[in-house]
């Protein structure tokens, strides 16, 4: 029971540990370039998680295998409680060796090509940022940022 | 048996993550963010998510390497050591991390058939794309088609990124050129060294 419980939450468990890593890196070091690492190592664990959370033991995936036998109706194959396999049980369809495939869930995976495409955006404007900061004031350590920007009002 | 992969790769991606955590030369943390990202692609692969992969593996460990190491040559590669121990922070972590792990608890196992999120939409897009779109691969035809005005906002995002980079960084041109004839270049860096960087991070702004 506690093996079963570990192996069925330990993807979420090492999700949240690298989410928290990367969040942890992102409040608590100084450097902008190392920042914006954490910042990626928090999204990617993100992106993690919804793909756990598509996939089916034993599936395959979604890319169907035999598409023409697809939407030719269901009669011969059971569908299963999840009713994930698509339809190759027409009579008239090839006999794959497996009456039935079962494909993981295409959808999470179409949210995360998404946000990937958009992390390296972030990611870039981030570090053409980072270098503008470091053209400006020399350095790329928050609290050195501070320091010169306290200095400078106190002298105006 | 990929139940066994699945938990090997997380654990080194866990490993790898502490490393990022604890290195400080910044060249280093990159690499090590490299590898973390290829890892993950792995993963991806092994949860049945091969497009995402191959986009995780040319994207992630490609391209962001290649972005970070052209910030790094720009701007240097060793991190300060923080002054102070960072409490709070490490607080804020163990809270939110502790909050989350007791919601795992509510949420289903892993890999299961019966789990809610394959129930609803999933089911119509793999048995009718086919005749709806015509492409065996539903990921595709789902992000091409049924989501299209979407992929075309992330477009959008991603050109409004490339024009931000551009402007930053040609903005930092024309700050040093209307300041080293006045000051004398007051950077570090000396005036050769940041003109073929910026050179470099303009190509940047391309992809």
């Amino acid at each position: 029971m506690r093996l079963d419980l570990f192996v069925s939450h330990y993807n979420y468990w090492v999700v949240i540990f690298l989410m928290m890593v990367g969040f942890y890196i992102l409040i608590s070091r100084g450097n902008l370039i190392k920042k914006i690492v954490g910042l990626n190592v928090f999204q990617t664990a993100v992106f993690m998680l919804y793909i756990s959370m598509g996939k089916i033991t034993g599936g395959t995936p979604p890319i169907l295998v035999n598409p023409k036998g697809a939407g030719e109706g269901h009669n011969g194959a059971e569908a299963g409680p999840n009713g994930a396999e698509a339809g190759l049980g027409g009579t008239e369809a090839l006999q794959e060796p497996a009456a039935e495939v079962v494909y993981s869930n295409p959808l999470p995976h179409v949210l995360i090509l998404t946000a990937i495409v958009v992390g390296i955006a972030t990611t870039s404007l981030g570090l053409a940022l980072a270098v503008r900061i470091k053209e400006a004031y020399g350095t790329m350590e928050e609290d050195e940022i501070n320091r010169i920007e306290a200095e400078t009002e106190a002298a105006e | 048996m990929s139940i066994v992969v699945d938990i090997v790769l997380f654990t080194l991606l866990g490993a790898t993550g502490f490393a990022l955590l604890k290195v400080r030369n910044l060249f280093a943390v990159v690499m090590l963010a490299g590898i973390y990202s290829l890892l993950s692609a792995g993963l991806f692969t092994v949860m049945d998510a091969v497009d995402v992969a191959f986009t995780e593996a040319a994207v992630g460990a490609g391209i962001s390497t290649v972005l970070f190491l052209g910030a790094l040559a720009l701007a240097g590669h060793h991190e300060h050591r923080p002054g102070h121990t960072p409490l709070l922070p490490l607080v804020v972590v163990v809270v939110t991390g502790g909050a989350l792990v007791y919601g795992t608890m509510d949420m289903p196992g892993f890999g299961h058939p019966e789990n809610p999120v394959h129930h609803h939409v999933a089911d119509h897009y793999l048995e009718e794309s086919y005749d709806e779109i015509g492409i065996p691969n539903v990921v595709t035809s789902v992000l091409a088609s049924y989501r299209g005005y979407d992929t075309m906002g992330e477009t959008t995002v991603v050109f409004a990124a490339a024009v931000g980079v551009m402007l930053l960084l040609s903005g930092a041109r024309r700050a040093r050129s209307r300041a080293s004839p006045a000051e004398g270049g007051e950077s570090a860096g000396g005036p050769e060294r940041p003109r073929n960087d910026s050179a470099a991070g303009a190509g940047k702004g391309d992809e």
